[in-house]
Order: C-alpha cells, then structure tokens, then sequence
C-alpha cells in the first residue's frame, strides 16, 4: 500500500502511471473539513472499492475526481497527466463518467433526452426520433422497462437510478465512478448492474464503486480504499482485508457488531388492519393485520407493488378499493389523515418527498412536531435546537450544527433525519420504505435499534425493504410478487428462502 | 426449498401504463390553439371591421413589441432566472442612442455621432445591460429578482436623466425605418418578430446549446454534471434577453415616432403574464416558445376586442388586467398543472 502512495505522488517509474490519481486532497466546507489530505491512486483497469461512514467524505471525493468541486489543496491526474482545468467540463467529461448519489435526472425533460444529456447529436439539429429509438436501445440493454419518451420526472426512484446508471456506462469512458447506485435497486437490478461492470472491467474500463453493502465489495472489486472523518485509512487488495477488519478501519474500533436479539410480541387486537387493498395494476388483495408493538418486514422486487402498498398505508397514494383501519376506526385519504390516524412514514425519495433542503437540520427533524414546541402553535426557538440536537445525538447525524441546513449533509446523514422526523412523532403506526438506504453499517444498527424501541414501546412498524439485514429485525417477513404476497416467513428464515420468494420462487418450506 | 415452481409473471409493468399520459401532456402547448379560435369568433361577432385584413395586421404590429420581450422574458425563465429590467431597457437603449446622435437642441447629449450610428448603439446598449445583469447574477450570486428589480429602476431613472424626462421626437430615418417599413405587404415588424420566434424556435426544440437552457432550469446541478457550460449559457441568455428588448424599443421608437420618457413602463407584468398563460413555468425548464407565442396572440386578441367592444378608457385597464387573471386560471384548468 507504500507502493500505492508513492505511485500517486507520480514517481512510479516502471509501474504504468495509475488511470487516476488523488493526491494529498484537502476539501473544507466551512468549518468542515470534509476531506483532509487524502490521497488514492487507482490502477488501469481494476475496480476499486471506496468505503466508509455516513459523512466519511465519500461523495466529496467524488466531486474532485469529477471536477465538480475544486478541491482545497491537493491535485488529480488521470493517467499521469493532470486533471483539465475547472472550466473545461468537456475535458472532464471525456476523463470520467459518473452516477452521483444525488439524482442528477432532469424531470422536466423525457428519459430519452435525459439518457443524452448535452450530446443529442454530434451536430446539426436534434432528430427526436432518432434520439428516442437510441433511448430505447439503451434501455433495453439495460433492462428498464420504461418508454423512452415518458418525462424522467414520472419514474419511479429505481427507474431514475437505472437511467442514471445506462447513462454513465454508456458514455464511453475509460473511468467510471458509481456513488451508492446500488441503494436503490432491488437484487436483480443489482444482479445486472454488476454484469454489466464485469463486462466493462474486462473491457479494461477502470472504476470506482461506493457501497455500504460490504458483500457488494467483495463481489465485485479488486480493491478497496478506507475513509474515516475525511481521512485515509488504508488501501488494500480486496482479498487482504477481511469483513470485520473492513468495519473496524471504517469505525475506527474492533467491536464486533451486535446479534440481532431475540423479541415477543404480546397478544394484543390489531393496531392496523388492511382488507382486500387493490390499487391498480400496483397490488391487488392485500389482508394484513399488525399487533402494537410487532414489526413486519415487506419486500419484493421492484415491480411487487411493496412501495406503492407502503405509500398508501402513508396517504401518497389512494387505494382503489379495500380499507385500511388503525385501531378498528377507518383511516380517510391523504397525508393529513393518515397522520391523524397515527400513521407515520418514511418516504422512498427523501429528496422530493421527505427534507426541505434549504431549511436547517433543526427545522425539518421538528416539522410534524412544531405545535409541541411552544404555546398556541408558537415554535420557541430554544425548544426545537433543544429537540433537534437530541435528535442529532441519538441518532448518530453528522453535522455542523442543527443550524445547518440538510442540503449541506451527506447522504446518509440526511436518511437519519428522515428518520428521525418519523420517529418523534410517537406513531401508532410506523410504515418505513427503505429506512437504511444509504446508511452505514454502524449507523444501520442504531436507526434499527430506535425502530425497535420505538416497537418496544408499542408502535406497529411495517418495514418495506430489500435488505436482509434491516429483515432480520422483523417478526414475520411478507414477501411480495407482482401485487399479491406470495409468501410469509416467519422468524428464523435464511436468505435463500426470501431471496427465492422474492425471485416468485415458492418453497415448500417457507408458506405459511 | 425442496420443491420450486415459478409463479405465474403476470407482465404488467407499472411503469408503463402510467407512462403515456405525459406525452398528451405537451399537447398542452397546443392548448391556447382552442383560445384563439374562440376569441376570433367572438370577435367577429362584436365587429365586423375585426376579421378584416387591416385591424389583423393592426393587432398583430401591436404586439411584436410585446412578443419580443415574452420572447426574451420565456427564454430567460426556461433557464430557470428572471429578468423584469427588460422594460426598462425598451426605454433607455432607443433613448440613449437617439440622444447620442441628435443635437443637443433636440434634447440630445451633443454629442451628435452619426446617425446611422443610432441602430447600433441601440443594440449595443440592449447587449450590454443583459451583460451586466448576467454579471451580477451569474458572477456575484446575487438574486435574479433584486437584481433585475434594481436595474429596472437605475436604468429607467437613466432614461430620464439623459433625456430630462422629455420624450424625443427629432428621430434619424434609420430609427424610424423598422417601425414603419412593409415588406412584401406586411410591416417589418411582424416579418422580424416572426422570423426571430421562428430561430428561438428552432434553436430551443432542435440544437443542443437550446436544449441545454431547458437542462439548466431543470437541474442545474445535473447540467452541469452533463458538461454544460451552465454560467456561459445563461449569461448569453440574458445577452440575448437584452437585445431583443432594445430591438423591441427599437420597433415601439419607429411605430410611435418618438421616444417617449415611460416608453416600455408596465410592460413587464403584461409579459409575465403572456408567457405563464402560454405554459411557460416560474420555476425553470418547462415550456415552449411557440405556446409563449400563443400567449401573446391570445393577450392581443383580448386587447383588440375590449377596444373594438368600446370599453371606456377609464375601465379598459382594470377589466384587461382581471382577463388576464381569468385567463391564467384557465390555463391551470386546461393544463392541468400547476403553475409554479
Ligand atoms: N455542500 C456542502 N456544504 C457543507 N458541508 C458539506 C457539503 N457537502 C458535504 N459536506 C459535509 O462534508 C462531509 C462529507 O460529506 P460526504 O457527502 O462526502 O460524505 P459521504 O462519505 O459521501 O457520506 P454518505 O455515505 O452518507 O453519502 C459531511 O460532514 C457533510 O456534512
Ligand atoms: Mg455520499
């Protein structure tokens, strides 16, 4: 790993130059050093893996490489030569391609038009048609299943995120980075996605991949790079560093992370009852009933209609026929309703649906709870920075201060919020979709740990998620297929079973 | 997992379906279409005189002036900014370049340059304060509505101060040639309003430096993640905002035979309003020239049928303003979308 460093200060003389390299980068925002003289050189043709917690400068890293940001101190070179200037984005744009974990996906504009950004054609006027069958070739190599023609602002999180993806891989370049694309795909996605980097890989396309799924790194990177509070940790090949080791340069301390313990749910009448649902061609005859203090896992693939059923429960959506009931009473349409009813719900796209991004950490962690704050719908300042930093500290979110506002949080740190926000309202109710994407895997433990004692306390939490891990934590899974669940488990499954259900695989064993 | 059968794979991709309803969507830019026709029945039923060639030709030369500062002012909020300076510029580039070549008699500055200087300095003037508002904007980070707020005022209070509040009526023969020439049977005006939507909208629908407007007001972020040269593109934008309106003044100079001290004042809202009617959206990226061009045909129509209806002078004013609040609430209605 010496051999690592001193190649990215370019004196490697008999080892071809790296396909790009970081050195000694220092990024503040502020009073935050986001980055702190790092420096990561990566070799022509490999895939490297970059780890590390919520806030560890991940994704600031990958906005120098881009030429997104200037970095502070500290240059780039893409193979031995330096990085063009700020200003010449196509020069940046012909070195690498990237996936941002912000969408970059324009929703006024259509798929098509999205997938060729800034190069409709290579001169001379735009032939839409043209533009679209390409679109639509693109796609189907990719397998998204959307028309080209449809407005990027009416997909679905996961058919953004695949856009976004066919879009970086097919710009033809020699380095590509990938920020979480994997946070929210379901496995078969994901299953494609990682072909179609082996492909490249073979092709001797150099890459950069950013996952908190360890698995992930191991399966598909050659080797890997630690970051821990803006700073490098270690370089090595995947093979040399073993999981626990990996979270261990991630944490920064050799604990092991803790077992899932066992729970029981006391006998009690259903705190929320779903008859008959349907919605459409999303989900059609969904029974449920949830005891206080019980949590239910729901997953399926991205088209099981497991978001559209969550989105519903959480008044985004409106059913076509059937009932939802919160404690024997009919719950009415829309947000005000169901939160009236009890009913809390961490959306899917935080982004568009759960942050207000210029507005401080303090200010959307206490939205829903802004009449607890004061007298007579007064909000006194003092109360909610007192509320919001307890928030700050229970949940682990690393900011500058909950004066900060969200836009300026990692990715991660702004699902924290999320999540915090559900929370502080006590629901009866708790419907979650995808509460860890995107979170580390120390973090990942402390947001399920406050799921699970807000269920301690007696809060119904349906859980829909792809992550076997966040699963684990629930008392009965319900695995979803194209609208109808297909199969209960309950506590002591193994992840072939779910993975097999979620494929519409039925196993004996695994219906109940 | 002893036995596994596959469920049945009932195809039925959500996505799809849900799909096809944006393409109906940007029919929307066809929806003034309807508007018009009604408006031109109802026309002619108040007055014959209305479908005749010379009150046509009338209504249309009126609004060229208009048009082209919805042209400019649509363009500018496709990228996602604002500009309400254009009126003011209507004012200032024609006062400024007259006052630079006629003699200090006349109200001139006394400088007396050559007249056929006059077109020039015009545009000139229209080319720089675009440039400047796109400095402060763009360079400094500074809003786009206090800005354009802020030079509405300089430059009209500019207007005066050169001219001394008095309109200017000793005018170069090449100052008053486009507001009054015909070509091929139609005013000059209309022929170059025409021409120029025609380019703004080609260049928009079909090339890629237009596309990359609708880009930046989308996301600015992601266009610049896409390798456009977001602060170079819109600074032309509003370059491009600031020539049109001096062409603008310009044309209104010609048709009126003078500069008059308020030329181009109130315009601004009258602007807003045609191009928010014609689809185009406040908040950036969303809409088309050809509907902000509808949006202007349709305010004109209004105008002509109050006049010919032979509303009083004194009510015209209040009564066009609350047609053009109907209006946007029908255009919410027939859209469907809110207008943000
Ligand atoms: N624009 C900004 N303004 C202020 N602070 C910022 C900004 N961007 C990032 N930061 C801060 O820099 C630090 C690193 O953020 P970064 O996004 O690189 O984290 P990350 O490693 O990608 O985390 P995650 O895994 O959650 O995506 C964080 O503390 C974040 O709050
Ligand atoms: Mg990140």
């Amino acid at each position: 790993m010496t051999d690592v460093l001193t190649d990215a200060a370019g004196s490697g003389a008999a080892a071809p130059p790296p396909a790009v390299s970081a050195h000694e980068i220092t990024k503040r925002f502020g009073a935050t050093t986001a980055l702190s003289e790092v420096s990561v050189s990566i070799q022509a043709g490999t895939t490297h893996a970059l780890v590390g917690r919520n806030g560890a400068g991940k994704s600031t890293l990958v906005s120098v490489l881009t030429g997104l940001q200037r970095a502070d101190e500290g240059t780039v070179a893409f193979g031995g030569a330096p990085a063009p200037a700020p200003s010449d984005r196509d020069g940046w744009r012909r070195q690498v391609a990237c996936v941002y974990q912000r969408s970059t996906i324009i929703p006024a504009l259509s798929v098509a038009e999205n997938l060729f950004l800034n190069r409709q054609t290579d001169g001379g006027p735009i032939k839409w048609g043209g533009l679209r069958r390409r679109a639509g070739a693109l796609l189907e190599e990719y397998g998204v299943d959307v028309d080209p023609g449809a407005l990027a602002g009416d997909l679905n999180v996961e058919q953004r995120q695949l856009v976004e993806i066919a879009r970086a891989l097919s710009l033809g370049t020699r380095f590509i980075i990938l920020d979480e694309p994997t946070a929210r795909l379901d496995a078969t996605a994901i299953e494609r996605l990682f072909g179609r980097m082996r492909t490249l890989a073979a092709a001797g396309v150099t890459m950069l991949f950013i996952s908190h799924h360890l698995r992930e790194v191991y399966e598909v990177c050659d080797t890997v790079t630690v970051l821990r509070d803006a700073r490098w940790v270690l370089t090595e090949p995947v093979s040399a560093v073993g999981h626990d080791a990996l979270v261990a340069a991630m944490t920064g301390e050799a604990v092991k992370l803790t077992e899932v313990a066992p729970r029981s749910v006391p006998d009690a009448p259903p705190v929320l009852s779903l008859r008959a649902l349907t919605l459409g061609d999303a989900y059609t005859g969904i029974d449920l009933d949830l005891r206080p203090g019980e949590m239910v896992g729901v997953t399926g693939s991205g088209s099981s209609g497991k978001v559209s059923l969550a989105e519903t429960l959480g008044g985004l959506r409106r059913a076509d026929s059937g009932s939802v009931s919160v404690s024997g009473s009919a719950v009415g349409v829309g947000v005000p309703a169901a939160l009236r009813a009890g009913i809390g719900l961490v959306p899917e796209d935080r982004h568009r649906e759960g942050l207000v991004p210029l507005l401080s950490v303090a200010e959307n962690a206490t939205l829903p709870i802004g009449d607890r704050l004061g007298p007579a719908g007064v909000v006194v300042p003092r109360r909610r920075t007192a509320v919001a930093e307890e928030m700050v500290r229970r949940y682990d979110i690393r900011t500058e201060s909950a004066a900060a506002p969200v836009a300026s949080l990692s990715g991660g740190n702004a699902q924290k919020v999320v999540l915090a926000r559900a929370l502080s309202t006590d629901p009866r109710v708790l419907v979650l979709i995808n509460p860890t994407a995107g979170v580390d895997v120390r973090s990942k433990e402390s947001l399920l740990g406050a799921v699970r004692s807000a269920a301690d306390q007696g809060t119904g939490v349906l859980m829909v998620s792809d992550e076997l891990d966040d699963l684990r934590h629930c008392d009965r899974v319900l695995v979803m297929f194209h609208g109808r669940v297909t199969a209960t488990l309950s506590r002591g499954w193994d992840d072939a079973q779910v993975v097999a259900a979620v494929e519409g695989v039925t196993s004996e064993g695994a219906s109940s | 997992m002893t036995t596994t059968a596959p469920v049945s794979p009932p195809e039925a991709p959500v996505a799809r379906r849900r799909l096809t309803g944006p393409r109906l969507a940007r029919m929307r830019d066809l929806a003034l279409v309807p508007a018009i026709i009604v408006l031109v029945l109802v026309g002619a039923l108040i007055d014959p005189v209305f479908l005749s060639s010379a009150n046509i030709t009338n209504v249309l030369q009126q609004q060229t002036e208009l048009s082209l500062l919805v042209l400019a002012e649509a363009i500018i909020l496709i990228g996602g900014r604002f500009d309400l300076s254009l009126e003011s510029t209507v004012g200032l580039a024609p006062a400024l370049a007259v006052a630079l070549v006629i003699p200090a008699a006349s109200n001139g500055i006394g400088t007396e340059w050559a007249s056929y200087l006059a077109i020039p300095l015009c545009l000139l003037v229209g080319l720089a304060v675009g440039a400047f508002n796109g400095l402060l904007i763009l360079r400094f980070g500074l809003s786009a509505f206090i800005v354009t707020l802020g030079m509405l005022i300089v430059l009209r209070g500019l207007q005066i101060g050169i001219t001394g509040g008095q309109n200017l009526f000793e005018l170069p023969m090449s100052v008053l040639y486009l507001g009054n020439a015909v070509w091929l049977g139609l005013p000059a005006s209309i022929w170059i309003c025409g021409i120029l939507f025609a380019i703004g909208i080609a260049v928009l629908g079909f090339f890629r430096h237009g596309r990359a407007v609708y880009a930046i007001g989308g996301n600015r972020d992601a266009a610049r993640a896409a390798g456009i040269r977001v602060d170079r593109v819109m600074w032309t934008v509003f370059i491009v905002g600031g020539l049109l309106a001096a062409l603008a003044g310009l044309l209104m100079t010609g048709r009126l035979g003078s500069v008059a001290a308020a030329q181009g004042d109130g315009m601004i809202f009258t602007v807003f309003a045609a191009a928010v009617i014609g689809g185009v959206s406040m908040e950036g990226g969303k809409g088309t020239l050809f509907g902000a061009l509808c949006g202007v045909i349709v305010l004109g129509l209004i105008n002509n049928i109050l006049t010919l209806a032979g509303v009083s002078a004194q009510w015209i004013q209040a009564i066009y303003g609350l047609i053009i609040l109907v209006a946007l609430m029908l255009a919410r209605l027939t859209t469907g979308k809110a207008q943000d």
